[in-house]
């Protein structure tokens, strides 16, 4: 899935609307409005716009020594960043113009979920064998508990300063912290079902292993105890 | 003034039980848990897993069956029911999900009645009260009846009231449980502000987006902390392997709860 670069592609085509822009601006201006949540190296950015140029969404413009079509510049020559590309300014085309139009009233596409590594690993836990699922819940309950602090120590000092160029950022910061809460209540959700397999799983007389993965375990930070057999753990009790 | 850094709340090993034989619940089972001033720390875990009990220890409202509770360097148990009531009553304030507060009173008496009780005068109480209801936002609903107020002034009363003269550790009992969001964080603010300013907090909540005001989270389960966000749990605790029915007294060996 390329999400992250699709959207790149279109955060770049989106900021030169407003006016045209060096490559450095483009990557300042990206990072300033979304509070550096995504940081861009600069090669990412003149590769992106060499595509740009060859897709015939934006041109090169005005000021620099050589003001030639972005076209010329492949991937290889962004990336050697030289002394031209570093100095050219970048305009959008009519069809740039189009494309940043068509962007901003469409949806983004939700029907083709993007990888999720958390949903991936407790679908695989749930499945694999000695694996301490309630266990993984837990680690990642804590995980995201701190992420989530973190977040919103960020956005109280935000919400401290009280500047109107906050804005876009503090937004950025709101869409982490519903995305973590959502997380957290899905892990809930994701224990209380596990609970009740096993509940009915023991109702039923049934010797399933699934159900006997209920327990907890206590953090040690190394990892070593998550997998720990379910002949290990009888013994200890 | 407290000094930051200065331990409020040390709980030690606590350890009780509630009931007997085949209706024998281990409510806690070797808890630590140290709250310092500045510090506010969130406890989450579902229903049934301590937190209420963990709550009323720390308060002083119940005494463990084992282990130490000391508030303010004072250790609990130690002391007889008279002295126990008065160091609540000095050092401890609560808040509640349903605010608590006394309707007949205005919002400055609810905050300056503790005081009173306290020995202090009226007006040097009244004083102390509108500096407190001040601290919290809403030193302009001073006079107003609790009736007369919206969910979230009345649960900055609380805050103001649970804090007022000497008092330095808070224990607040899903205290937005009863608000919307927004009144909700701005209830939080509040809180927050009040243990920035040289206060302790143990806060009891189900909703993340609460507990991260906290400093550090401790997650319960069967009256066990099995996880923090911050450094109860020291490694030593943790490497020290299960011996013993019930594990290391520090912690609870793997898959023995159940």
């Amino acid at each position: 899935m390329h999400g992250g670069i699709v959207s790149v592609r279109l955060g770049l085509l989106a900021l030169l609307a407003d006016q045209s822009m060096h490559g450095y601006q483009l990557r300042q201006e990206f990072e300033a409005r979304t509070g550096g949540t995504w940081p861009l190296n600069i090669g990412q950015v003149y590769t992106t716009l060499a595509r740009l140029g060859r897709d015939g969404l934006v041109e090169a413009v005005g000021d620099g020594p050589a003001a030639q079509g972005v076209a010329g510049h492949d991937a290889g020559a962004a990336q050697g960043l030289g002394a031209e590309a570093a100095t050219e300014r970048y305009a959008l085309t009519e069809a740039g113009r189009a494309e940043v139009a068509r962007w901003w009233t469409t949806p983004v596409a939700r029907s083709a979920p993007a990888r999720d590594e958390l949903a991936i690993k407790l679908a695989l836990a749930v499945t694999v064998p000695g694996v301490d699922v309630v266990d993984v819940v837990q680690r990642q309950r804590t995980e995201s508990m701190r992420a989530l602090r973190d977040f919103t120590r960020l956005r109280r000092a935000a919400d401290a300063r009280d500047e109107p160029k906050d804005l876009a950022w503090t937004l950025v910061l709101d869409n982490l912290v519903f995305t973590t809460e959502a997380e957290m209540r899905w892990l809930d959700h994701v224990e209380a079902r596990l609970a009740r397999v096993a509940r009915v799983a023991r109702l039923a007389g049934v010797a399933q292993p699934d159900a006997s993965r209920t327990g907890t375990t206590p953090s040690t930070g190394a990892g070593a105890r998550a997998t720990a057999s379910a002949p290990e753990r009888g013994k200890r009790r | 003034m407290t000094a930051p850094e200065e331990v409020v709340l040390r709980m030690d090993r606590v350890c009780r039980t509630h009931g007997q034989g085949q209706f024998r619940v281990d409510a806690l089972r070797f808890v630590n848990l140290t709250v310092r001033a500045g510090e506010l720390v969130a406890v989450m875990g579902p229903s049934g897993s301590g937190k209420s009990t963990l709550l009323n220890l720390a308060g002083g409202l119940d005494t463990p069956d084992s282990g130490t509770v000391q508030v303010m360097g004072q250790q609990i148990s130690t002391l007889d029911q008279t002295a126990r009531a008065g160091l609540r009553r000095r050092a401890v304030g609560y808040v509640f999900q349903d605010f608590n507060l006394i309707p007949a009173l205005t919002a400055a008496e609810n905050v300056s009645l503790p005081r009173e009780l306290d020995g202090v005068g009226l007006r040097a109480a009244r004083n102390e009260a509108l500096a407190a209801l001040d601290d919290v936002g809403i030193g302009d609903l001073a006079d107003r009846f609790p009736d007369d107020m919206s969910g979230g002034q009345r649960q900055r009363v609380a805050i103001a009231r649970a804090l007022v003269g000497p008092r330095r550790l808070v224990l607040a009992d899903e205290p937005t449980g009863a608000l919307d969001s927004t009144t909700g964080e701005e209830v939080m603010a509040a809180l927050r502000g009040r243990i920035d300013a040289g206060a302790a907090g143990l806060l009891v909540t189900h909703e993340p987006r609460f507990a991260a005001w906290a400093d550090r989270t401790i997650f319960l389960r069967d009256g066990r902390v099995v996880d923090s966000t911050g450094t109860d749990l020291t490694l030593a605790s943790l490497l020290v392997g299960g011996h013993a029915e019930g594990g290391h007294p520090d912690f609870p060996i793997p898959g023995a709860d159940r």
